[in-house]
């Protein structure tokens, strides 16, 4: 008895901590929810290698609470379960959160369905279509905004003009600030995963935010079970002495609950209407003058089956080549070997893929020195001692001693 | 010399605005991957007009394949789900299968049909699905070889 009161202190104290942790991401997924992202074209700067270190970082987020406080939850729990009932619970949690954990990374990691920037020769030829479209503009006047009419299942649709991109998007893309691209069937940017969601990864993340409602609810409920069992046994209040932990966590899945199963049932909704986020937000296909829904089946199981077990999209994006303002890219060749080949392993290929996606927070000049700080920390301080004192061979020559160290 | 530069870069710049035509997406049957079968005008002296609609309509029934959701790409998806989708390692998706067959078809119709009317057909794949273009090969020809004519003067050789 004392000796497990003094292991479960410490286990006490983290849950506490961890439990902060989790109402101030809580709050983060409240704020931020399933975001309309604003369609902002107006930062030009080129599209530029993604770095991995800036992937895994974002989503930290997810991936903290998910490691570190439901398995806490179990942990505690888990002999007592495996004794008394049977060890087969542990055991299919663990596995809950091995899919769990896979369906994040690959959500995470693999290319939402990114369309690449239109080349030089085929922005042109774009811009040539849209003058001729538009004919002689009278000086002072504005132009007219640049839209295409498609008709989709009898449903006018109007394509926009992308001015980032120089492209006209597809139906159901849309441009995503934060990743600077333009995404097809572009749903949400996910802060919690560090990514968009769009079309190749929709379901990775719907299979994330299920399992994580079922392994949240299973939690849960073994935790009730476990307490329930301990206090048939020795009494409520013994057992509040004895494991406050399980009694702090049934609390916190308690609240977790809500907001995961919440999210997942509005994706089941979004699912079963062939509508997503974006579009749902800004309210394209509700309201009586609005376009009905052209995607949709009009059959739930239909629509389901579209999304969630449709064909697995290849990733369009080159991602050997880094696109520099005068766009230079790889022969065609290399690229569509380049994305047959990759596209044929896609562990390496989530991993991979992640490579033209920008970073968020920077501008490219900011990004580089950053990314120097995090993996070259030695080189870059002799670069700034250089400037300073150019003309002292003094200054230099310790600057010089360190670059060739390494 | 900096005229001719000048000139020269004009040159370029126009040559290469002349050498492709894009085919754009065609958006009628919602999402899936089709392109316009309309034939464009750049094309009317190089191509005849059903050599041209046969690829096209050919890649479209090969995207509308890959793209058809029925028996085969359930049990794909049900049997990638169960498996956390780790069996992505091992096996080739239908629609890299079919990725392939296309631009081997692409290639043959390069070779026979294209290449002797001195067009390049790409593949595309390379061009994020958007568009298929073709590329002018004898007007490369004839920018490089009016390039290289201009340099010697430039440098009189």
């Amino acid at each position: 008895m004392k000796s497990e009161l003094t292991l479960l202190t410490d286990p006490v104290f983290l849950v506490l901590l961890r439990m902060i942790h989790l109402l101030e991401l809580q709050s983060v997924v409240l704020c931020a929810g399933p975001e309309a992202v604003n369609v902002t074209c107006e930062e030009t700067y080129p599209h530029s290698s993604m770095d991995w270190f800036n992937q895994c970082s974002r989503m930290e987020k997810a991936q903290s609470f998910i490691v570190n406080i439901l398995p806490d939850c179990f942990i505690v729990g888990c002999p007592y379960l495996a004794v008394h009932l049977s060890p087969a619970i542990p055991v299919f949690a663990v596995l809950l959160f091995v899919f769990v954990m896979a369906m994040l990374l690959r959500t995470s990691f693999s290319d939402p369905g990114v369309l690449p920037r239109a080349l030089p020769e085929e922005a042109n030829f774009i811009e040539m279509e849209i003058e001729a479209a538009n004919g002689n503009v009278l000086a002072g006047q504005r132009p007219p905004p640049r839209i295409k009419n498609v008709q989709i299942n009898n449903q006018i649709v109007k394509l926009k003009y992308c001015y980032t991109c120089k492209i006209f998007r597809p139906p159901r893309a849309s441009h995503c600030s934060i990743c600077d691209n333009c995404v097809d069937r572009f749903d949400h940017h996910c802060p919690w995963v560090g990514n968009c969601v769009g079309k190749r990864n929709y379901r990775y993340f719907y299979l994330f935010t299920l399992s994580l409602s079922l392994l949240t609810i299973y939690i849960f409920a073994f935790d009730i079970v476990h307490v329930a069992l301990r206090s048939v046994d020795s009494g409520f209040v013994n057992t509040i002495k004895e494991t406050p932990g399980t009694v702090l966590e049934v609390l916190v899945c308690f609240f977790t609950l809500w907001s995961v199963v919440g999210l997942t049932g509005f994706h089941t909704y979004l699912i079963s209407l062939n509508q997503t986020t974006n579009e749902d937000i800004k309210g394209s296909w509700s309201g009586k003058n609005r376009v009905q829904n052209p995607y949709s089946h009009k059959n739930i199981i239909e629509n389901c089956c579209e999304v969630l077990c449709g064909p697995t999209y290849p990733s369009v994006l080159d991602r050997r080549g880094v696109m520099l303002e005068d766009s230079t890219s790889p022969t065609p060749s290399d690229a569509s070997a380049a994305s047959t080949h990759k596209s044929s392993n896609p562990v390496s290929q989530t991993t991979k893929s992640s490579a033209p996606l920008i970073p968020n927070e920077h501008t490219p000049d900011e990004a580089k020195p950053s990314i120097g700080a995090g993996t070259q920390k030695s080189t870059s301080s002799p670069k700034e001692e250089k400037p300073p004192s150019p003309t002292s061979p003094n200054a230099v020559a310790p600057a010089v001693i360190k670059e060739s160290a390494h | 010399p900096a005229d001719t530069f000048h000139n020269l870069q004009e040159l370029r710049h126009s040559a290469s605005l002349a050498t492709k035509v894009f085919i754009q997406r065609d958006y009628s049957d919602s999402t899936i991957c089709k392109f316009q079968t309309k034939f464009p005008a750049e094309l009317d002296s190089r191509i005849e007009r059903s050599l041209f609609e046969e690829t096209v309509k050919t890649l479209n029934c090969y995207y509308g394949e890959a793209e058809k959701i029925g028996g085969q790409s359930y049990l794909e998806g049900c049997l990638a789900c169960a498996t956390a989708y780790i069996i992505f390692l091992c096996m080739e998706t239908r629609y890299e299968k079919i990725l392939k067959k296309i631009s081997m078809y692409i290639q043959e119709q390069n070779e026979k049909i294209y290449a002797p009317r001195g067009l390049l057909l790409t593949d595309p794949i390379e061009r994020g699905m958007r568009v298929v273009s073709f590329a002018n090969t004898w007007d490369v020809f004839l920018s490089v070889g009016t390039t290289l004519k201009e340099l010697c003067t430039i440098y009189k050789l």
